[in-house]
């Protein structure tokens, strides 16, 4: 029983490993041509043998931070609001819609964001399609805001009672005990959320290939099209499987796993670390 | 008299919380208004009568049923795989593994939840090149290949979800059966997992959840806009998911656009169907269990 456990265990434990060899070995090729350092800071433009990918990368990487940067504060304050700062009934029925809303599926995201979002963003700001980063950005935000809600609501439950009463007894209103006392002693659980988010917003392919455009270049503002490294995979896969072309793609492959699993790593120092610093 | 700034946190707050509502509200109510008058019969069978249609006599050509029996077979293999195996993973980590392996594997699946949906099929599709590069021309993306990288993704689901079940298990209903003289394998049969079942299904339902909604996966792994039920493991499929995807991207005609619409109702109706059923039956594991990235 022990044994076959222990050997289930192992076989899934491979999964992930398995997944960095398969992506960094089908990029091989790239490598025969190309310098590592060319392919990450080149451009794309596959018709004159470019195959950088620094467009996406910066695409990526441009879209999660300020996706983040929207979440953040949002999801701060609906945990609030769900720790203490609502009347209970509200706070219960906020709670169970941000659960419900972790299940809504990206792609009905996506689907909605073209139909309302493309359009309005379209008639407001008078320039292109209307698929830019803004509109990929604000469905994005609006999908990583509920599991980042229920870990930043789980970290302050976890602060001890003695604090708050603490607090309390010092004559601390519960805004004041919400700013002073919850904020500051959950700042690990905000880090561990934040950082997951990070990595979910990095990894979601559908919200950015059906909004944002596509346009495999560097953007230089929130209306420009532009192609993340998830919709480049998406868009590329089709193409001839012996091209170069074809091989990039496992190059974003490779770099969005590292990014990822940077990510989860970097969660999970934070989280085991808990108990040591609470202050 | 408050301090001007706590007026200023408490309002914030509600801004915060009314501009989620906002959003939950646009994208359930633009869908239920767009797609409810066309969740119909219709809508799966087309105009093929139902029973026809269940017994696979005629195939349904303008409706949703082939791709609706596409994302249960989807649904069926990758929990059905992922399910036996991520129980095993589960119950090692909680149970039989201690230390420094137990901390490796931990982080190990942790990555593995990290790992983004479209890079699970990006290796799924690898595997399928390579399987027909090795074994045979005949081996392309298909049903088979795309269970198996949907498996991947819900495999931490499923492991997190039992191994945080059994670790929540009071230390005193642990050691009764031992007391009365259980060896471990009948303490965990009898006593573990029955008292950790709710955990256990809960990660079941989201990995069923995770599975329905999932678009980045099939897409690279075999997913196509006609094939009609599925016959065999080994031929492409069609899916709700990429149905909606396909037709925000290039719909031709009012009624097909109204199909997305009917099947981005159903698949939302689906999805907060599970999720609340998982999170009701839920009680003693915390987020971080149902967490994915």
């Amino acid at each position: 029983m022990r044994t076959f456990l222990a050997a289930a265990t192992l076989a899934a434990a491979v999964l992930p490993l398995a997944i960095l060899v398969f992506v960094t070995l089908l990029a091989l090729p790239l490598y025969n041509s190309f310098s590592f350092a060319d392919l990450l800071t080149g451009h794309w433009d596959p018709m004159h043998r470019g195959y950088g990918i620094f467009p996406m990368m910066v695409t990526s990487f441009l879209l999660a931070v300020s996706s983040l940067a929207v979440a953040f504060p949002v999801s701060l304050g609906c945990a609030g609001l769900i720790y203490g700062l609502a009347p209970p009934v509200v706070a219960g029925l906020l709670k169970r819609l941000v659960q419900v809303m972790t299940g809504f599926p990206t792609v009905v995201y996506g689907f909605v964001g073209v139909f309302v979002l493309v359009p309005a963003v379209r008639e407001v700001f008078q320039q292109g399609s209307g698929r830019c980063l803004l509109s990929a950005l604000i469905p994005l935000s609006l999908m990583i805001t509920p599991t980042m809600t229920l870990f930043f609501a789980d970290a302050f439950t976890a602060i001890p009672r003695e604090m708050l009463l603490g607090a309390a007894a010092l004559g601390a209103d519960p805004v004041q005990r919400f700013v002073l006392v919850v904020i500051p002693s959950a700042g690990r659980g905000l880090a561990a959320g934040t950082v997951l988010s990070f990595g979910r917003a990095l990894g979601d392919t559908l919200i950015a290939l059906m909004l944002a455009g596509n346009a495999a270049q560097v953007p230089s503002g929130f209306l420009e099209s532009a192609r993340t490294l998830t919709a480049h995979i998406a868009l590329v896969i089709a193409a001839d499987f012996q091209s170069l072309e074809f091989a990039s793609i496992f190059l974003c492959g490779m770099v969005l796993y590292i990014l990822t699993s940077c990510a989860a790593l970097l969660a999970w120092k934070i989280r085991t670390s808990f108990g040591q610093g609470m202050s | 008299m408050k301090p001007f700034w706590a007026w200023l946190v408490r309002g914030f707050c509600w801004i915060s919380g009314f501009w989620l509502f906002f959003g939950a509200i646009v994208v359930v109510g633009y869908v239920a208004w767009r797609g409810i008058l066309h969740v119909t019969p219709a809508l799966l069978f087309g105009s093929v009568s139902p029973w026809d249609a269940l017994l696979n006599r005629v195939s349904v050509l303008n409706g949703l049923w082939p791709a609706t029996v596409g994302t249960l077979s989807l649904v069926l293999g990758a929990v059905g795989l992922a399910a036996p195996l991520g129980l095993a993973a589960g119950i090692y980590l909680a149970e039989f593994s201690r230390g420094r392996i137990k901390e490796i594997l931990t982080v190990f699946f942790d990555v593995l939840a990290g790992v983004p949906s479209v890079l699970v099929g990006l290796f799924g599709f690898s595997v399928s090149l390579i399987l027909h590069k090795t074994v045979s021309p005949r081996f392309g993306p298909c049903l088979l290949v795309a269970v198996f990288s949907l498996m991947i993704l819900v495999l931490p689901y499923v492991i997190r979800a039992t191994q945080t079940a059994l670790e929540a298990v009071a230390p005193h209903t642990r050691l009764v059966a031992l007391s009365l003289g259980a060896d471990r394998i009948q303490n965990l049969l009898w006593v573990l997992l029955p008292s950790s079942l709710r955990g256990i299904a809960s990660g079941l339902l989201l990995a069923i959840g995770r599975c329905a909604e999932d678009t980045a996966v099939i897409l690279l792994t075999g997913v196509v806009i006609s094939a009609g039920v599925p016959r065999s493991l080994l031929d492409p499929f069609e899916a709700l998911p990429f149905y909606i995807f396909y037709v925000s991207t290039q719909y031709a005609s009012q009624e097909e656009l109204n199909r997305g619409f009917g099947a981005a109702l159903i698949l939302l109706g689906v999805s907060v169907t599970l999720y609340t059923l998982a999170y009701t039956i839920q009680r003693l594991v915390g987020h971080w269990a149902l967490y994915r990235a």
